[in-house]
């Protein structure tokens, strides 16, 4: 293992998700993270920093998104930060309910807490959110 | 290079779009709707998406892969999916779209199966 922690900033256009997802993967491959939860964690990270320029920062491109990655004893972890207004996670319905299943959109949250092991949401004193998620190997 | 590319070719009346690339958020899958609301404006309403070249599809595509099948359901076509990979097959059981959408392993048994 040659680095313990990785920051990116990135702004908030969507052509920058590509560059958030190969980074984390680089990083996650140092970790040592094999490569089937390797692709969870890259479908988590797009998914992620998707809806952190999408919807947190509503694609201001003079806010920027933060990715910090941190291998751990038998984990790594992601923070993903926006500086948006916040927004309740226990609000988006679940996407496989049967009144849900042709809606186009409201997957990713979905798709994110079923590849990574702990996620979780909170809103910064400073203002923004951070995503944190846990892959564990 | 695009994120997505696309090739057309017909079967009788059944429309099929090899597709090889990403379907992401974006290009990608606006390279998707594109090339569907193009063929359902020129009446071609059973298609049939050959998916073998797809490595990767996000929540945006897999999004614009309901909304297609929904758009050619409302003009009374039919949509297929073809040769999706282990990961969008997994994708799609996560996500239980399995349910809804017809998904078929060869070509021979995809177009044999539209009405």
């Amino acid at each position: 293992m040659t680095e313990q922690t990785t920051r990116l900033v990135l702004p908030s256009h969507i052509e920058a998700v590509a560059d958030a997802a190969a980074a984390v993967a680089d990083f996650v491959k140092s970790c040592g993270l094999n490569e089937q939860a390797a692709f969870g964690v890259d479908m988590a990270v797009r998914e992620a920093v998707t809806n952190a320029m999408v919807h947190g920062n509503q694609e201001d491109e003079t806010k920027s998104v933060e990715v910090v990655s941190s291998c751990l004893e038998n984990a790594v972890e992601i923070e993903i930060s926006d500086q948006g207004e916040g927004f309740d996670p226990t609000s988006v319905p679940d996407p496989t309910d049967p009144a849900n299943i042709l809606k186009t959109s409201g997957r990713g949250i979905f798709l994110i807490r079923n590849f990574m092991d702990e996620v979780e949401w909170f809103a910064r004193p400073e203002g923004g959110t951070t995503l944190r998620m846990v892959k564990r190997f | 290079m695009a994120e997505l590319k696309i090739l057309e070719r017909q079967a009788g009346d059944i429309t099929v779009l090899d597709m090889e690339g990403r379907i992401t958020i974006g290009e990608g899958s606006v390279a998707l709707r594109s090339a569907v609301r193009r063929l359902l404006e020129e009446g071609k309403k059973n298609i049939l998406l050959n998916l073998a070249g797809v490595g990767y599809i996000d929540s945006s595509g897999i999004g614009e892969l309901v909304s297609s099948y929904t758009a050619i359901n409302k003009e009374g076509g039919q949509l297929k999916l073809l040769s999706l990979t282990q990961k969008l097959q997994d994708l799609l059981t996560i996500t239980k779209l399995l349910t809804v959408f017809d998904a078929y392993d060869t070509e021979a048994d995809a177009l044999s199966n539209f009405k």
